[in-house]
């Protein structure tokens, strides 16, 4: 297999990982075209996550919008409230094809979190999580949820304590317990062969979403709009309409204003450089040394982005933009209000991007949006900054 | 044109003794007690010196290093300065001088600007923890002009694969005792001893083990296994307890000395 996406990609890790990375490979080789695992995969995806996700025609959305029509993809019906299962169940049933006898992951904002200990929790696997202590303070919900499900939390004190070291510490103790862990990495980034094996357990969403914009509209989507940190639910709604004439937008985390050092929007303000066993773009200072980031939102917080992605921008095939806090935290409570959909704050970035393009779409023009996650585990954050901002005028 | 760490190496052998390979963080706790620390060094009998260049995400490194890479940072410390300390510290000595450095420092810096500069203030060779075999065509290439060892890295997990990291080896082969991340052990990997048969198997330059040594008490263990030791976390865990008591060259030259008796036992 190819490790790369053109020049990016590839395998920057400790040479005590290439084997068990090369292991995975040939494991995830093996089951990618085997129909028996795909069958598990689908039984897992439609009994237990609840898929195939709607396809919601928002049709007081499409009104006050004034532009095309809008679907949304409600990945936030699945179990967990979020995408992250999908790719978790694939994984998941791949360590159990591979003998592995324990689970560890990252997690930003807990929802590949508690997808994980979930799986585990069905399937009666160990499951560490890793994450950051930053993120443990404002995601309070998804650990209780993690230790509820039997997880074990380790809260990651170093660097800027956020998904980034999360990541960092997860490798670090892969690369201490190589031979009877499995590392499920949340997003399409990492070393190879994860960005490839996440894409493909995640294109479920758009394989789905073509298949029922075909039933409803007889025709593929103008525009697909999707929320990127690491990345994986716009691979997901994407990767399916690579090859079909379809305007993608992968909306980034603006922070406090891509003019500003509070950010997260790789694309837009990085440089290449190389992080968690992947050279991509990279927010990054003139030194070579990663850089905090920022966003309001907990799972868009992070300095690189997925290989395939920054291909895609390299090649000019998907568009990235970025949309800052304020615009994010506004788009909440619009579509909150508007269509009783509460998105988790990491979707609302690709609404808020919706709400400025669809302005500018003909009737006539399908405009589909990954409703990546719910918002219930934002609650307390959109509390708190609505109560600023009160306090503030 | 032999490379200082090959004429060291030769000079071991000669003296039918084994090297003693020690590393500390660049600007822990400030770049110019990192000159000082590396004549102490040299003075208690250390053979090669690794200068870790400090790294916002050292994956490959534990906690005592992570936060030796703190301290430095937070010292403002970069290329520029590192490249002139070393520089000065080439006046002083000739002994051999290793960067451990992630490779986004290196490929941020641009390739060659980076290898050009270590050779020009007199860096003998690159040890990058994140870049294996798969990633290395391009600096290979590269550095063929620089005279610069890539030294690298085989792990216990390595198997079939020593093979062809040994064949590309310069300088000495890095063999990481035991899995995990840089940090002292209790114990080492059961198959330690197979593990570097197998690399003195196809390997023609010596060979030097890494990661988890903590004492003198493992130097004696492990001496007879390979052609040189290296100790890290355990000298910069000596710094640390020396940013207190302010004594932190006595610290690690007695440390250091500890070492080299061991080794010369």
């Amino acid at each position: 297999m190819n490790t790369k996406f053109g020049q990016f990609g590839g395998q920057f890790v400790p040479e005590t990982l290439m084997n068990p990375l090369i292991e995975l490979e040939k494991a995830f080789v093996n089951i990618k075209d085997d129909d028996s695992f795909k069958k598990e995969y689908m039984y897992y995806c439609k009994e237990y996550s609840g898929r195939p996700t709607p396809l919601y025609y928002a049709k007081n959305l499409t009104k006050k919008l004034g532009g095309g029509k809008i679907y949304l993809k409600r990945e936030d019906l699945n179990h967990t409230g979020a995408h992250k299962i999908n790719n978790v169940i694939g994984q998941i049933l791949l360590a159990k094809k591979m003998g592995k006898k324990r689970i560890i992951a990252e997690t930003g904002a807990g929802q590949h979190g508690v997808a994980t200990a979930t799986i585990c929790a069905m399937f009666d696997i160990p499951c560490e999580v890793f994450m950051g202590e930053e993120d443990i303070k404002r995601q309070g919900l998804n650990v209780l949820k993690m230790n509820m499900l039997g997880a074990k939390i380790n809260s990651v004190t170093s660097g800027t304590k956020t998904l980034k070291d999360a990541t960092n510490e997860a490798i670090r103790h892969w690369v201490a317990n190589p031979e009877d862990t499995f590392y499920v990495i949340g997003s399409v980034v990492g070393p190879h062969p994860y960005p490839k094996m996440v894409r493909d357990f995640q294109r479920i969403i758009g394989d789905e979403v073509k298949e029922q914009i075909m039933e409803k509209e007889g025709r593929v989507p103008d525009y697909l709009i999707a929320c990127v940190g690491g990345g994986s639910n716009a691979m997901g709604l994407f990767y399916p309409f690579i090859e079909e004439k379809v305007e993608m937008y992968g909306v980034e985390a603006g922070g406090k204003g891509i003019e500003t050092d509070y950010h997260a929007a790789s694309i837009s303000k990085g440089r290449l450089g190389i992080i968690h066993g992947m050279m991509t773009y990279l927010l990054q200072d003139e030194n070579g040394q990663i850089k905090p980031v920022h966003s309001i939102s907990a799972g868009l917080d992070y300095p690189g982005i997925g290989p395939e992605h920054a291909y895609f921008h390299f090649i000019n095939r998907v568009k990235y933009v970025a949309i800052n806090d304020r615009e994010a935290i506004e788009a909440f409570r619009y579509l909150t209000k508007i269509e009783g959909i509460i998105p988790a704050l990491e979707s609302a970035h690709a609404i808020a991007y919706l709400m400025k393009l669809a302005r500018e779409t003909n009737k006539e023009d399908i405009i589909v949006v990954n409703l990546s996650g719910r918002g219930d585990k934002d609650m307390d954050t959109l509390f708190n900054v609505l109560e600023e901002l009160e306090d503030g005028q | 044109m032999d490379s200082r760490i090959k004429k060291k190496f030769d000079q071991i052998t000669e003296e039918n003794r084994k090297a003693l390979i020690t590393y500390i963080t660049l600007g822990d706790p400030s770049l110019d007690k990192t000159i000082e620390l590396v004549l102490e060094m040299e003075k208690a009998g250390a053979d090669i010196v690794e200068l870790g260049i400090p790294y916002s995400d050292p994956l490959a490194d534990g906690p005592v290093i992570q936060r030796a890479s703190s301290r430095a940072l937070s010292q403002n410390i970069n290329m520029k300065s590192i490249f002139s300390m070393v520089s000065t510290l080439r006046i002083e000595t000739e002994i051999p001088l290793v960067f451990l450095v992630y490779y986004n420092t290196v490929f941020s810096y641009g390739v060659e600007r980076f290898l050009n500069k270590c050779k020009k203030c007199g860096i003998d060779g690159l040890i990058i923890p994140d870049l294996p075999l798969e990633e290395r065509k391009i600096l290979n290439e590269k550095m063929k002009d620089y005279h610069i060892d890539l030294i690298a890295l085989v792990a216990p997990t390595s198997h079939s694969r020593i093979e062809s990291i040994v064949k590309e080896g310069k300088g000495f082969i890095y063999c990481i005792s035991s899995k995990g991340v840089t940090g002292i052990r209790e114990h080492f990997d059961e198959g330690l001893e197979n593990f570097i048969k197998e690399v003195r198997k196809y390997s023609k330059i010596p060979l030097a083990i890494g990661f988890g040594i903590s004492d003198a008490e493992s130097v004696r263990n492990l001496k007879s296994l390979a052609d040189g030791l290296i100790v890290g976390s355990a000298i910069v865990k000596e710094i640390e307890k020396g940013l207190e008591s302010e004594d932190i060259e006595r610290r690690v030259y007695e440390f250091v000395k500890s070492l080299k008796e061991a080794i010369d036992e």
